[in-house]
């Protein structure tokens, strides 16, 4: 697959900002008709989904109805939407052939809610593919790097 | 003495006072006469299968250390090192023949025992003769069906008395495979902004189901998981020593077992075949009652064992009045197979956790109610009476949370007045 980090950083981007702004339909349109959704247990990230809990563990079908849950007014812990805004930095290519490509980034995420403020650390490692001739998301993981939901308490928003 | 919960059968009415949820001075008795008084949950015996394994738990406010010493014996030792302090052990788990305190290095072994110091020339030759120096252990600690609980107050009663009635509901899960149940690696540790009491109840609470989780039902109706008039229909109990449990039937698949379509052909007959198998040990009712029904059971305090369409065992301690820290396990059957223990782990992580579908909506209910309570001034009471006037009260009803208050009063109740008597003999 041939793509500068540059297009790839365009399209990390996009994504951010889709779910900074909760359009989230469109979020979960970047995904392949395989796609994934995945966190990890914490400081477990290549744990077998067999063997441990994991916090999400999305096929395509899920995280679509994921997303398209959060846009109800009757998923409470997100009514009204928090404020979200998500940093991606040190964005790298980590693997690259004919059909795909695998790239990190860093991400800093912060939600805002009633007089709370949390934030949400780690590494987001995506497997991207072409699918009719456009870019998706084959695998998004996100590796968490807290010791554990707290304060956070959840993870209700996308990360 | 000041009521905290008042129960008015005449006029079926059962209130609790707000402040047991926001009083800093409450939370100092809930230490005192609950998490130190009360058996607590440490663990599951498959989660230290070998001798040398450990896991590092907070039980109680404590460090504890549960292990399988090198004599397979369970233990759990107190995370201190008998010299100055410090935690011997700060790995979350792992196996091990010596637990090694940096500080001074002085080890242990994993049975507890002090087995080496640095300079020692400089201690009598009678040290450590009586084994005050070996890390203190957790007097009472048994263990119920590989449920195993500790308890810090060495006149309490066995374990058996205590579980009581709840004996019978951690049966219907430890029945539920023949080579005996085992708790999934790596549990879930969240937190939630509100008084634990809050989660007490939440957990045996089928009121809120449809209110609150409305959009899970959506979804799991997309599997073939439609609500019908039967679903959501059961009892709930007082089992009395402050237990509550909700027994009831729900649209939702069940791994033991309950199909639902999307499981395909191949899931009927695996249920099937479960089935079978558990009717011929248990007889027809008991193995209708274990795959069909779910439950929610609470041990008081805070021990939370939901079988419902997957199976969570959850603890949770306050660190302040206002905030809890929770840990969530699952439970499943060993030696299942990999399909189906997918489809185990897929109904978990749809609705429970910190990242499912339902879970973020009970943290924010209880946070809403933690933020009500700065109204308690003037808004001073909770009310508990639904199902009051029935004779056998429904799971939607809120009667196995009055079993939960009901002793919860007892011991918080006495306490504060005793400790009023003895203010008041002092002053």
């Amino acid at each position: 697959m041939n793509i500068t980090r540059q297009a790839i950083e365009d399209f990390l981007y996009m994504e951010a900002e889709l779910l900074d702004e909760w359009k989230l339909e469109e979020w979960a349109t970047l995904f392949s008709s395989k796609g994934s959704y995945l966190i990890p247990p914490i400081g477990n990230p290549n744990a077998d989904s067999a063997k441990s809990l994991y916090l999400v563990n999305d096929d395509r079908a899920r995280l679509e109805q994921r997303a398209l849950r959060l846009l109800k007014k009757e998923a409470h812990v997100e009514y009204p939407h928090s404020s979200t805004l998500r940093n991606y930095n040190n964005v790298r290519i980590v693997d690259q052939n004919e059909n795909s490509i695998s790239v990190k980034c860093n991400f800093t995420t912060y939600r805002s809610k009633r007089a709370d403020l949390d934030s949400f650390i780690g590494v987001l490692e995506y497997k991207l593919v072409i699918e009719n001739e456009e870019l998706k998301i084959e695998e998004k993981k996100v590796v968490l790097k807290l010791e554990s939901l707290r304060p956070q308490g959840k993870v209700s928003l996308i990360l | 003495m000041k009521k905290y919960v008042v129960e008015d059968k005449l006029n079926s009415e059962f209130l609790v006072h707000r402040s047991v949820f926001t009083e800093q001075q409450i939370l100092e008795l809930e230490k005192k006469e609950i998490f130190s008084k009360c058996w607590l949950y440490i663990g599951h015996e498959s989660e230290i299968p070998k001798n040398g394994d450990f896991v590092r738990r907070k039980v109680g406010g404590r460090n504890l250390l549960f292990t399988r010493g090198s004599d397979g014996a369970v233990r759990a030792l107190y995370n201190s090192c008998t010299h100055r302090g410090a935690l011997v052990c700060r790995e979350n788990k792992g196996n091990t023949k010596v637990f090694r305190c940096f500080y001074h290095a002085w080890s242990f072994t994993n049975k507890g025992e002090l087995v080496g110091m640095p300079g020692k020339d400089g201690f009598s030759e009678t040290f450590n003769c009586n084994g005050s120096k070996n890390l203190k252990e957790v007097t009472r600690l048994e263990s119920y069906r590989e449920f195993v609980f500790v308890n810090f107050d060495n006149n309490a009663i066995s374990l058996e008395d205590y579980l009581g009635n709840a004996k019978e509901y951690l049966d219907l899960v430890a029945d539920q495979s023949e080579l005996g149940m085992e708790v999934l690696l790596d549990p879930q540790e969240y937190s939630v902004r509100a008084n634990w009491k809050l989660l007490s109840e939440n957990s045996v609470d089928s009121y809120h189901g449809m209110p609150t989780h409305k959009t899970y039902f959506e979804i799991v109706a997309t599997r073939g998981g439609e609500l019908s008039k039967g679903d959501l229909q059961g009892v709930g109990l007082d089992l009395g020593n402050g237990h509550a449990v909700v027994e009831y039937t729900a649209p939702w698949g069940r791994p033991v077992g309950r199909w639902i379509p999307a499981w395909g052909e191949e899931g009927q007959k695996e249920i099937d075949e479960i089935t079978c198998k558990l009717e011929n040990k248990f007889g027809k009712e008991r193995a209708e009652r274990i795959t069909k029904k779910n439950r929610n059971l609470l041990i008081f305090p805070n021990l939370v064992i939901n079988d419902i369409m997957a199976i969570t065992i959850r603890t949770f301690y306050p660190i302040e009045p206002g905030y809890m820290e929770v840990t969530g396990y699952a439970l499943a059957a060993k030696g299942e197979n990999e399909e189906f223990r997918r489809r185990r782990n897929d109904n978990f992580l749809e609705f429970i956790g910190p990242g499912g579908f339902a879970t973020p909506d009970d943290n924010e209910a209880l946070e809403l109610c933690q933020e009500g309570f700065l109204n308690n001034q003037e808004v001073e009471w909770n009310d508990i009476s639904k199902g009051m006037i029935r004779e056998q009260p429904l799971s939607n009803d809120e009667e196995q949370m009055r079993g939960f208050w009901r002793k919860y009063n007892e011991v918080i109740s006495n306490s504060s007045s005793k400790n009023l008597q003895e203010e008041q003999v002092k002053g």
